[in-house]
């Protein structure tokens, strides 16, 4: 593995524009859906990026692909600084890396056989590749676990995890370096979501691929990726090798995400500590003072409604945005005695979250006539 | 068996079947449970297991012109599938009640929370208007909701989703129900927002001790809260039994591969995880035999063509533990003990 | 809100102007020579050409064009410095040397008898297709919903016409059901105009309310299939609540748009109806002046049309916010 990363990310911004809905359509400001985040993706490894809906991380994909146009911020793939590619520039840049979706529904066109959905990079990039477009397409079907002499069939004959396996070849048609992959298992069932994060662990074995790797379910997260980056609002609040991340972390909201998750173990599950948090995710629109998970923090004291914290490296390769960390916390102990720390954090009872969504409703953010804000996929 | 000693939900055989051009589609085969009131049973399946259709068919609200149901659905004594579609509805929202997926889609975006909460008093009860408002306000406020006064003036769109669900959970619940069906109530909401969901739906259930059934496919969701499960696949009830037997001693082949398909948070067992290969069976075109049987890895340990051709019986194997397989119970609970040994923590 | 419609309010005027023009010059540049409309049997060019002068024809289209705007605003005055000058008061729409009579005067002659046919039409096809798709809707698949639906679409394919010519021929002439047709205001003999209007308002209806049936129906299967449908049912709502108000309500922003615009567009007069039952609406008006060429009133029609257009397009997207609370009109 060389010194430089594969994919460098050097705080990228995504914001998007709110206009008002009065006579001259103000701009009302911005929505700050990825707020200067940066991370490395080497070479072979799979960067876990988790968080809830609305936290920017499928934003981050796309921007990352170019796929949404960044406000600021650096991307450089493979050495090349892609942040400013034209659209015609970009052409090569698709060749590096490439995308798997989340709905494997929408994802392809009903129209196209199996065998023009999976030969369309060729197409696109003008390659031949040797024997020919149809054998090499068979062959990427053989590849991800489907019958090559399905290559006449659309989309709606096939499964849901075999609609997956159809955008997984697609995507690897053309060998490339980098996949974001956007939830690509959420919306199937457990016994098929297993399968996929299976074959694409193969794949990566076998063509070296790097996987940034967009879910929310941070099980399946944990089961794929080297290192795992939590974001909250726009944020990456830390970025950990796997198992620090899962068993040491520090940030408050890491915390109680993990904790937050019930174990498939009812005795282990009655004995865990758990967290809740209260509230909801406060809009991204008009994100909270300081450190922006203060509102609903259990450890949030004074200066984290003031104070920015800043990404700092708090051990080799684990970076945390946070003025209290848990730093003598392990996850899936039962934390007993009164100066643990956790057990005797007040929880807050902040509710600000709905108010603030009934406001962007007012003005205008919520309904379907001015839907300026469409661009963010985070949101619902 | 007299009413006395019948449970307060109790399920008997039920089928539902839908005709339909590609043919007769068995969404849900013989299926039978029971739960008492204060308890939790989890319905867990893949889709088109007939999770969702069983919950439907126990509400009666499946249209009985599209669809064929059999079997018995005693209720507090009282058979929904032989009653009236009016007497049936007089239960709904009353006696039973239930609540969805997606709280946004499931709430009628044209009219405002109060009046959805009041429109479902005053179809039950004889109150007026102030008092189904009243009423309308209070739930909100037990079941979380700021300021329910002024929020029972607004919109579902207004509010997020944790506090729709809620909103789908008070709307439920205002008449005092004693059995609830919750159909992945918290697959549409974030992990922080399903802890909130899941505690609020615990807290109300021993406040009102109501029976819930907890229809899921998430295996940790089970585990915290489910006393008894239920395993569906193909339209059939596979393996039934208390929430412990599931996670620590499944039999049923199906079950086993679920629990090894499943990434675990605490732990990471093995580099690879263990999938069910294939996909689940077409309700049109089921197989001849065992349902599972094309995707089964041990039915080359029963021998000949049982499992292709013929249906396995759903089998006691002690006092709450069914379990519907042809294998022979040594070899059963051999494989039993090698997966969960390998779920929870051991070495394969 | 206000803010909106001031936006919209403004756009429309715009949007008229550039209407107006458009409309001007394209009649401008008609092969027909307006200026020879002008004058009798005894025409000699002479007399064209000085009648094309006295009334501004030679003009430039634009001048003529903004003699036009002004004249909407100011009035105008023709011929003026002939002996007999033709005063058109503001708001003036264009003066008619065929008729001898203003465009507007015209117009507002016309303009009660379409009303009068176009609300009465609206009010039989509304209720007659909202309550049969609903029918239709909740009855899905059985042999009533096919029966609703295949009359629906043999009244969706007879033509006006053919149906309003059987009815003369049968009702009014054959059986005597019914006098023969001569329009009357309801003020003056509200039997005779019940007795007029009764056939042309079902014949009319009748074509509309095949469209609107199938809308309805179309409307109500999605909607029956929504998730708070299944919602309104797990209250124990009665199915006539589920239908008549979960469901109706959310499906009727399309019928609402759908109905507004019809009911617009028919204030521009039903040419063939008007004409079949010889009712003096703007129907009648427009036909016999595309016939005779008279080109200030196919205009001034043409303006008055789209003005309604416009403006129940207004109306439709402020009727949608009251309907659909998420609707931000902005």
């Amino acid at each position: 593995m060389s010194d430089q990363p594969l994919l460098r990310v050097t705080d990228l911004k995504t914001y998007f524009p709110v206009k008002s809905g009065g006579l001259f359509r103000r701009s009302l400001g911005q929505v700050k859906a990825v707020d200067g985040v940066s991370f490395d993706v080497n070479a072979g490894e799979t960067l876990g990026l988790v968080g809830e809906s609305g936290c920017g991380k499928s934003t981050t994909g796309r921007s990352i692909l170019r796929l949404i146009d960044p406000t600021g911020g650096r991307i450089e793939l493979d050495g090349v600084d892609v942040t400013d590619l034209s659209k015609k520039e970009l052409v090569p840049f698709r060749r590096t890396a490439q995308m798997i979706f989340q709905d494997p529904y929408n994802a392809l066109n009903p129209r196209h056989t199996v065998g023009s959905i999976i030969s369309g990079p060729f197409q696109v990039q003008k390659v031949d590749p040797p024997g020919g477009v149809r054998a090499a397409v068979q062959e990427l079907m053989e590849r991800v676990g489907l019958n090559p002499e399905h290559y006449n069939r659309y989309p709606s004959e096939f499964s849901g995890g075999q609609r997956q396996r159809i955008g997984i070849a697609r995507a690897i048609a053309l060998r490339p370096k980098l996949i974001v992959c956007d939830e690509p298992v959420s919306a199937l069932d457990v016994s098929i979501q297993a399968q996929i994060v299976n074959l694409l662990k193969d794949l990566q074995e076998d063509f070296g691929i790097s996987y940034l790797f967009v879910a929310h379910d941070l099980s399946v997260v944990r089961q794929i990726s080297q290192r795992v980056a939590v974001m909250y609002l726009g944020h990456i609040v830390e970025l950990a090798s796997r198992d620090v991340l899962y068993s040491r972390p520090l940030h408050p909201y890491t915390h109680a995400l993990l904790s937050a998750i019930p174990l498939p173990d009812p005795d282990r599950q009655k004995q865990r500590e758990q967290i809740t948090l209260n509230g909801d995710l406060p809009s991204p629109m008009n994100p909270p003072s300081g450190c922006v998970f203060h509102t609903r923090c259990f450890r949030a004291q004074d200066r984290c409604k003031v104070e920015i914290p800043e990404l700092v490296e708090v051990a080799p390769g684990h970076v945390l945005a946070c003025h209290f960390p848990m730093t003598d916390v392990v996850i899936g102990t039962r934390i007993e005695g009164p100066n643990s720390g956790l057990v005797e954090m007040p929880h807050r009872d902040v509710e600000a979250p709905s108010e603030v969504i009934a406001d962007m409703a007012e003005e205008g953010l919520g309904g379907p006539v001015t839907a300026d804000y469409v661009g963010d996929p985070d949101r619902d | 068996m007299s009413d006395s000693t019948r449970a307060f939900l109790d399920v008997r055989d039920l089928t539902v079947s839908f005709p339909t051009e590609g043919g007769l589609v068995h969404a849900v085969e013989g299926v039978s449970f029971s739960i008492e009131r204060g308890e939790t049973l989890a319905i867990v399946g893949e889709s088109g297991s007939g999770k969702s259709v069983s919950a439907q068919a126990i509400m009666g609200l499946i249209n009985r012109k599209a669809g064929h149901i059999s079997g018995e659905v005693w209720l507090n004594g009282q058979n929904i599938v032989a009653m009236s579609d009016d007497d049936v509805r007089k239960l709904r929202g009353s006696e039973m009640a239930m609540i969805f997926q997606d709280p946004m889609s499931s709430l009628h975006p044209f009219y405002k929370i109060g009046a959805q909460l009041s429109e479902a008093v005053r179809v039950h009860q004889k109150v007026s208007k102030a008092d189904a408002k009243a009423q309308a306000i209070d739930m909100l406020g037990r079941v979380g909701i700021p300021d329910p006064k002024s929020r029972a003036d607004t919109y579902p769109h207004q509010l997020s989703g944790g506090m729709r669900q809620r909103v789908m959970i008070a709307m439920a619940l205002i008449n005092s129900p004693s059995l609830l069906i919750a159909d992945e109530p918290t697959t549409a909401l974030d992990v922080t927002v399903q802890a909130q969901i899941l505690e609020l739906i615990a807290s109300l259930q021993s406040e009102f001790d109501t029976a819930v059934v907890l229809i899921t496919h998430d295996l940790g969701i089970v585990a915290d809260v489910a006393d008894d499960v239920a395993v569906m696949y193909g339209g059939r009830l596979v393996e039934r039994a208390n929430v412990d037997d599931i996670f620590y001693r499944a039999q049923m082949p199906y079950t086993l591969g679920l629990l090894s398909s499943v990434p675990r948070l605490d732990q990471v067992t093995s580099d690879r995880l263990d999938p069910i290969p294939g996909n689940p069976p077409s309700p049109i075109n089921l197989p001849p035999g065992c349902v599972f049987q094309p995707r089964c890895s041990y039915s080359h340990l029963v021998g000949g063509t049982t499992c292709e051709m013929q249906r396995p019986e759903l089998l006691q194997i002690n006092a709450d533990h069914f379990v519907r397989c042809h294998l022979d119970e040594a070899e059963r609970v051999r494989i039993s003990t090698e997966v969960t040994h390998v779920f929870h923590g051991g070495q394969a | 809100m206000s803010a909106y419609v001031v936006r919209r309010v403004l756009s429309m005027l715009l949007l008229l102007l550039l209407l107006s023009l458009v409309v001007f010059i394209l009649f401008s540049i008609l092969p027909t020579d307006p200026a020879r409309l002008t004058c009798g049997k005894a025409c000699t060019p002479e007399i064209i050409e000085a009648n094309r002068h006295r009334l501004g024809l030679d003009l430039p289209v634009m001048q003529q064009y903004w003699e036009f705007l002004k004249g909407l605003f100011v009035g105008r005055t023709y011929a003026a410095n002939s002996p007999d000058p033709i005063n058109c008061s503001a708001p003036c729409l264009g003066y008619s040397f065929r008729r001898r009579e203003e465009v507007l005067i015209l117009i507002k002659d016309g303009l009660p008898t379409t009303i009068w046919l176009a609300l009465g039409a609206f009010v039989f096809w509304m209720v007659a297709g909202i309550s049969l798709g609903v029918y239709a809707a909740i009855r899905r698949g059985t042999w009533r919903d096919k029966t609703v639906m295949s009359v629906s679409l043999v009244g969706y394919s007879l033509p006006s016409f053919f149906i309003g010519l059987l009815a003369i021929f049968f009702i009014i002439i054959k059986w005597n059901l019914l006098p023969y047709p001569s329009w009357v205001p309801p003020q003056e003999n509200p039997i005779g105009f019940l007795q007029t209007m009764i056939l042309p308002w079902i014949i009319l209806a009748i074509l509309y309310a095949a469209f609107y049936m199938r809308l309805t129906r179309n409307q109500m299967l999605e909607v029956l299939g929504e998730d708070y449908i299944r919602t309104a049912r797990a209250k124990g709502l009665p199915e006539r609540t589920v239908i008549g108000k979960h469901a109706l309500r959310a499906g009727l922003t399309p019928i609402v748009t759908a109905a507004g615009l019809d009911l617009a567009g028919l204030l521009g007069g039903a040419i063939i109806i008007e004409s079949l039952f010889s009712l003096p609406g703007i129907g009648s008006l427009a036909i016999s002046s595309v016939n005779d060429s008279d080109l200030p009133v196919i205009v001034g029609i043409t303006l008055v049309t789209a003005t309604f257009i416009i403006v129940a397009n207004l109306i439709v997207d402020l009727l949608y916010a009251a309907i659909d609370p998420r609707v931000r009109l902005g």
